[in-house]
């Protein structure tokens, strides 16, 4: 129970060590900048492929770097790193590129050759994920791991993606090399979303460097008791769930209400079981998408798509379910985090 | 009683604010970074670094980039017509049972990380929400706006909550890599992705056993709603309005 940062520093050795899996998903990343650098008809594609060259950037040298100029420089150029991230997809200069997908009847020509085949590489994905976490964690050839024992889900992920790649090597006669570079396609229709979950949990970093969680648990302590676990769990989801409703995005209350109420009050006051906690209270926060307009892709994009005349009908027809699940998730967590 | 001190929540405003007024996510989040750090009073220089270490450190969130790989092939081959076949030969199809065999495995295959499998535009709009309609269609004949909006609706109803509940028990998922992380970063040890996405599963059936209950439920409700518009509105055929598709 001693690592608390993500560094590795004094862990054992391991084949799939935190540190190459960094490195493996810089090489990805940077396999999709020259891809996307090869692509002439691409819209944005000198800017698209240096908001993806920044981002691989920390991956490829982050490590080599602070071994060789030190946290503190390394710290600050990744740092500079995140805000032209920022600045290239605020600009709207990240953009898709064009892709060569085979038509339509040839997509459907193999899906019948292949058959339900097609599924097995993806399923094997979670499988193998989880029987490597839970069986095979320890295994080790002279000392040396084969799964990093401080990231033993990550190490085995990669293993599986690994394995499935080969699998549906067998099956679609589609080697790695093309599937990585198929990956492009997917990787820009998310664009600049993937990398929001790191910015939010950077931005939860800053929170707690300027003590935003002890701000919020001020204002918590006015309203509430801290003894009184039942209305600390309601407030918890119930503020997960508004505070997603107001910003349309889960991510994003996660890390605030969680620091200000679910780790001081709930964790550090009454030690809660963090897993449950956290999983329940995310949940409670989707309780909340499902019934906000700011989450627009979802819930009114597609009253678009459906030509509907009511464009809040999608979010009418979810609230009763949001709210079932919301009642649900208090009881729930209130039922499996208290350990005494 | 020590002061209250709210300096710490104008990054909270800025977020607020930032996505209210649609800027992009990215930029809102970081400049709400910049104005968090400003109101607390620390240094440019410091800012940055910290900036920096929290990013390296929680880069654990790309991991998911490996999968797009297995994704991307499996769907140049035809992935997405294999599962549309799928769906298409269920028999005996009511606009219910369309709605919760779709359910049921939406949301299996968003807990197996799937996500891109179906979606708003790829599924639900060219193949769920037709289904559906036709099936209600064969029942009780042309429909009117009002239902064939309720029925619609459903069927994106569906596709949100079915994937949302679902895709927190994938491991590999950025809402599970958040958790680990932001539980990494405050210090609260020895929780793997894996316990999280484990406790993910409760909610889950508790999704699937109350929607799937709404939606035994939408059959009578279809009827009731095509009864009510005949006795209320003597003009009943003018509110169907003719087939229509883009």
């Amino acid at each position: 129970m001693s690592a608390v940062s993500s560094n590795t520093q004094g862990a054992q050795p391991a084949l799939l060590s935190i540190d190459n899996i960094y490195l493996l998903i810089g090489f990805v990343v940077l396999f999709l900048v020259v891809k996307t650098l090869q692509d002439k008809n691409h819209p944005k594609r000198l800017t698209t492929a240096l908001f993806w060259m920044l981002f691989g950037n920390v991956f490829l040298f982050g490590d080599l770097s602070i071994a060789l100029l030190g946290e503190t420089i390394t710290y600050q150029w990744v740092g500079v790193s995140v805000l032209l991230i920022a600045a290239l997809a605020g600009l709207g200069l990240v953009s898709m590129g064009t892709y060569n997908m085979p038509k339509e009847d040839e997509l459907e020509r193999h899906s019948q050759s292949i058959g339900n085949k097609l599924f097995i590489p993806a399923v094997l994905i979670p499988i193998i994920t989880v029987i490597c976490t839970l069986f095979l964690g320890g295994l080790n050839i002279g000392g040396v791991f084969l799964f990093d024992q401080n990231h033993l889900t990550l190490a085995s992920l990669t293993l599986a993606c690994g394995g499935a790649l080969l699998v549906a090597w067998k099956f679609t006669s589609g080697s790695p090399v093309q599937a990585l570079g198929e990956s492009r396609r997917l990787v820009d229709s998310i664009g600049w979303a993937a990398i929001l979950p790191q910015m939010l949990a950077m931005l939860g970093g800053v929170f707690i460097v300027a003590n935003t969680g002890t701000a919020i648990q001020d204002i918590v302590t006015l309203f509430i008791s801290p003894d009184n676990r039942f209305m600390l769990v309601v407030l918890y989801c119930v503020g997960m769930a508004l505070f997603t409703m107001i910003m349309g995005n889960a991510f994003a209350a996660f890390p605030v209400m969680t620091a200000g109420i679910a780790v001081p009050f709930l964790i550090h006051g009454h030690g809660a079981s963090p897993a449950p906690l956290v999983a329940i209270g995310m949940y409670s926060g989707y309780c909340g998408t499902l019934m906000t307009p700011m989450a627009a892709n979802f819930n009114i994009v597609p009253a678009a798509l459906l030509d509907l005349k009511d464009k809040y009908q999608v979010i009418k027809v979810q609230i009763p379910t949001a709210i079932a699940l919301l009642i649900v998730n208090i009881f729930l967590m209130y039922g499996v985090i208290f350990n005494d | 009683m020590s002061e209250l001190n709210l300096l710490p929540l104008t990054g909270i405003l800025v977020v607020v604010l930032g996505f209210a007024f649609r800027f992009n996510p990215l930029l809102v989040v970081t400049v709400a970074g910049l104005i968090t750090g400003w109101a607390v009073d620390l240094n440019f220089a410091e800012l940055l670094a910290t900036f920096g270490e929290k990013f390296m450190n929680s880069r654990q969130l790309a991991s998911f980039l490996l999968i797009l790989p297995v994704i991307a092939i499996l769907e140049r081959y035809g992935l997405q017509n294999r599962a549309k076949n799928w769906i298409a030969n269920i028999k005996g199809a009511t606009t219910a049972r369309i709605l919760s065999v779709y359910f049921v495995v939406r949301e299996s295959s968003a807990a197996l990380g799937l996500l891109s499998l179906a979606g708003q535009a790829q599924t639900v709009r060219p193949l769920l929400a037709p289904m559906a309609l036709g099936a209600a269609a064969n029942a009780h004949g042309e429909l009117p706006k009002e239902v064939k909006d309720m029925i619609s609706a459903h069927s994106a109803a569906c596709d949100n909550i079915a994937v949302f509940f679902g895709e927190d028990i994938f491991i590999a998922f950025g809402a599970v890599l958040l958790m680990d992380a932001f539980l990494k970063e405050n210090g609260i040890a020895g929780i793997e992705p894996l316990h999280i996405g484990l406790w993910a599963i409760p909610t889950a059936i508790a999704a699937l056993i109350v929607h799937l209950f709404r939606l035994a439920r939408l059959e009578a409700k279809i009827c009731n709603k095509i009864a009510e518009l005949k006795s209320t509105s003597a003009n009943y055929n003018k509110s169907i309005d003719s087939e229509e598709t883009a």
